[in-house]
């Protein structure tokens, strides 16, 4: 009764929107928070695809070229890794889909606590600062994403540049713990009514899910290197054996953070392929709450898998079996999964656009990582390959391809709805297939070299290599022009400025999101919708 | 039209989910930092990683108990300006029989420094059944300009392990230790301040 009112004053809520700094600074605004988190993610994947263009560059032929010596190269090497997996893949994937689709499809006006949201995005920022200008100061930071002590400690990277890369996962770890706790409090308490936990959409699900692993996992990588820093710094020592610590403690600590962490990076790119393949077979998802409670089950195991990344760390060969079995396992709910989105597509009435193009590239990717992951799950089989670029090749197809092919999905999928301008559909299959030759080219051959002993890491390699890596760098430099193309696809939409309707993709699009306006307004659901 | 939850009951609804989620990550904070006398807790009480056991007093051979070679390893961390090595390479010792063994370590400066060692055995899964009656480990041991001391070990090897179906087949133990250079020490003489060069511009060249 007392908010009949709401519904005269909503449309001058649209027509009351901040102005420029208040809008795009103070926001508060789920929609304006998730198109920040977008844009960041754009930008921080130009600047670590481009050192990866650099590292390419390096080793297409053996010998040193551009890089002067192994310290520069492992710099390089470690802002890759943590700028793709911090400030690429994590902002676009839980920020920016999250923010904008995880209150729209549980039909709630807002996040739950929209201030919070807007903390986390401007956390980002100074943590993006801080790990970018480490790369300046002295010699940088070169102990790779795994920042592994000894290599970590004031020894072999002294100076500032190792403390203001903590300080960077410090800020980038606390605004994803604030992000998560605001997920969790959004769906638990906002959905609409009607809109139970078993109707949610499979991408809300697997934000619930990509949320818990945040809140339970990134608290130890706090801890992990607020011990690294008091070791580096003020002259503890629990990670130095000379002290009574143990360094092997902080491998435990690292991957009991890490292991989740890459489920993180998957699991929303596993949410937008459901939607995708489902709106473009024109079919509901196949079985349902197996694929909800397979995106639980893969987090819960995630759990209890770390010590597979340490099979070389001196473990027993009992406790090597059990994190062997233990981490097969979770190829059962991956192959539920696997299987559901083909099943989906079985008998669909399928239509090869754009998304649906880079969803079904995911499953063909994802799979292809997820074998060899089985493979690299194997003890003894890792004795020969730890190290190798068969790892490389291995979480590039999972991660570079996987996640990376799901926030392209996302990206076509929506781009219509965030922006309210529809892409050119031609430019958008040159871009998937670009994007699809150019990365297969780059990661499939460093399967061979792995195979053939070729060790990560290293600036330079043995002439016997020369030829794959020639290939895998072709390969990059295909896939980078095809990074670029993407924006010229995106220039392309906002130039010609088509416009979208509230359900361009007609019928198989089922969520709440198509019941709104391309792009919606400034305030969703200010009137509740009914959720049958 | 459905109205909408009253505000104030949302936002307290909010608070408390929120609340939780901030109780979760301080405990896994907690649970992080508490991981490390954890981690020693566990190693020392189940013998993980060859962790020996300690204190226990020898109950002595049988007649026809076993022997197992017991070789000795030791390693110098290279901050540390010391010989350390052991003074036999091997020992035969029955099982439940008491041995003593002894390290050399000398101080190759014309200065105070000390140090202090980690140890293990292998195969780790007889950790649990190498019991140190007395050592040197872990002990902060300072040698003067130039001294050369002699350091014992006392140990046994329990008789149960030739009820563990996997560690009895097990013949053969390593005793490792490795000296470092104690942090204080370091401190003291600013080594770690110098120690900066390991890698890094000038050292990866062609």
């Amino acid at each position: 009764m007392a908010y009949s009112a709401d519904a005269h004053g909503h449309d001058d809520h649209d027509h009351h929107t901040p102005g420029f700094v208040s809008r795009w600074f103070f926001s508060t605004n789920h929609k304006d928070i998730g198109t920040l988190y977008i844009i960041f993610s754009l930008f921080a994947a130009i600047i670590g695809i481009g050192l990866s263009f650099l590292m390419r560059l390096e080793l297409q032929s053996p010998g040193m070229q551009i890089f002067s010596d192994g310290q520069m190269w492992n710099v390089y090497v470690s802002a890759h890794g943590l700028i793709m997996v911090f400030f690429v893949i994590m902002p676009a994937l839980i920020g920016g889909f999250g923010n904008w689709f995880v209150p729209i499809m549980i039909g709630a006006p807002d996040m739950a606590f929209p201030r919070l949201n807007n903390i986390s995005f401007w956390l980002l920022v100074p943590a993006f600062l801080l790990l970018g200008g480490s790369m300046f100061v002295g010699q940088g930071a070169g102990a790779g994403w795994t920042i592994y002590t000894p290599l970590s400690d004031d020894q072999y990277q002294p100076g500032m540049s190792m403390d203001m890369a903590l300080f960077a996962l410090h800020l980038a770890g606390a605004s994803s713990i604030l992000g998560a706790a605001n997920f969790i409090t959004t769906i638990f308490n906002m959905r609409a009514p009607g809109m139970t936990l078993h109707k949610m959409p499979l991408f809300v699900w697997s934000m619930l899910v990509t949320a818990f692993l945040l809140l339970l996992a990134v608290p130890v990588l706090g801890g992990a290197i607020t011990m690294l820093i008091t070791d580096r710094n003020f002259g503890t020592a629990f990670f130095k054996p000379e002290g009574g610590g143990d360094p092997v403690l902080f491998q435990h600590l690292f991957w009991f953070f890490g292991h989740p962490e890459v489920y993180i990076m998957i699991l929303p790119a596993f949410g937008i392929v459901s939607h995708v393949i489902s709106t473009f077979s024109k079919k509901p998802v196949f079985g349902y709450l197996g694929m909800a409670y397979a995106m639980v089950a893969i987090g819960v195991v995630g759990f209890v898998v770390w010590a597979h990344h340490m099979y070389q760390s001196g473990i027993d060969v009992d406790t090597r079996a059990y994190f062997m079995a233990a981490t097969m396992v979770i190829a059962v709910p991956t192959g539920v999964k696997i299987f559901s989105w083909i099943a989906t597509m079985w008998g669909g009435s399928i239509r090869l656009e754009t998304p649906m193009l880079f969803a079904v590239g995911f499953i063909f990717l994802f799979t292809v990582g997820g074998v060899t992951g089985v493979v690299l799950a194997n003890a003894g089989v890792t004795q020969i390959l730890h190290n190798t670029y068969y790892v490389v090749a291995h979480f590039h197809y999972v991660l570079s391809l996987g996640a990376v092919f799901g926030i392209y999905a996302g990206i076509y999928y929506w781009i219509g709805k965030m922006s309210g301008y529809q892409y050119s559909e031609k430019l958008g299959k040159l871009h998937f297939w670009l994007t699809f030759i150019g990365v297969n080219l780059t990661f499939f051959p460093m399967h061979f070299l792995g195979n053939q002993g070729m060790p990560r890491r290293y600036p330079d390699y043995p002439d016997a290599f020369w030829g794959w890596n020639l290939v895998a760098s072709v390969g990059s430099y295909i896939s980078i022009a095809a990074f670029l193309f993407f924006f010229y696809v995106m220039y392309d939409t906002f130039r010609r400025k088509v416009p979208a309707s509230a359900n361009y993709w007609g019928e198989g699009a089922t969520t709440l999101e198509w019941q709104v306006s391309s792009p919606p307004p400034f305030h969703t659901f200010d009137e509740l919708p009914r959720i049958r | 039209m459905i109205p909408r939850p009253d505000p104030a009951i949302l936002a307290r609804r909010n608070k408390r989910v929120g609340l939780a989620a901030a109780g979760f990550v301080t405990f896994m904070v907690g649970l992080s930092f508490a991981a490390v006398p954890l981690y020693t807790m566990f190693c020392q009480l189940t013998g993980y990683g060859g962790q020996p056991m300690l204190g226990a007093a020898a109950p002595g051979a049988t007649p026809e108990a076993r022997t197992v070679t017991i070789r000795f390893n030791a390693n110098t961390n290279p901050a540390l300006p010391w010989h350390f090595a052991p003074q036999q390479a091997s020992m035969q010792l029955r099982l439940g029989e008491e041995g003593m063994a002894f390290y050399e370590a000398r101080n190759l400066t014309g200065q105070a420094i000390s140090g202090v060692s980690t140890y293990n055995v292998t195969p780790e899964i007889v950790g649990r059944y190498f019991h140190k009656t007395a050592c040197f480990c872990f002990e902060e041991q300072v040698l003067e300009p130039h001294q050369r001391v002699d350091m014992p070990l006392a140990f046994w090897v329990d008789p149960k392990i030739m009820d563990d179906a996997q560690a009895r087949e097990v013949r053969t133990i390593t005793v490792n230790y490795t000296f470092y250079r104690s942090l204080n020490d370091a401190e003291r003489s600013g080594a770690l301040a110098n120690a900066g060069e390991h890698v890094g511009r000038g050292r990866f060249q062609r």
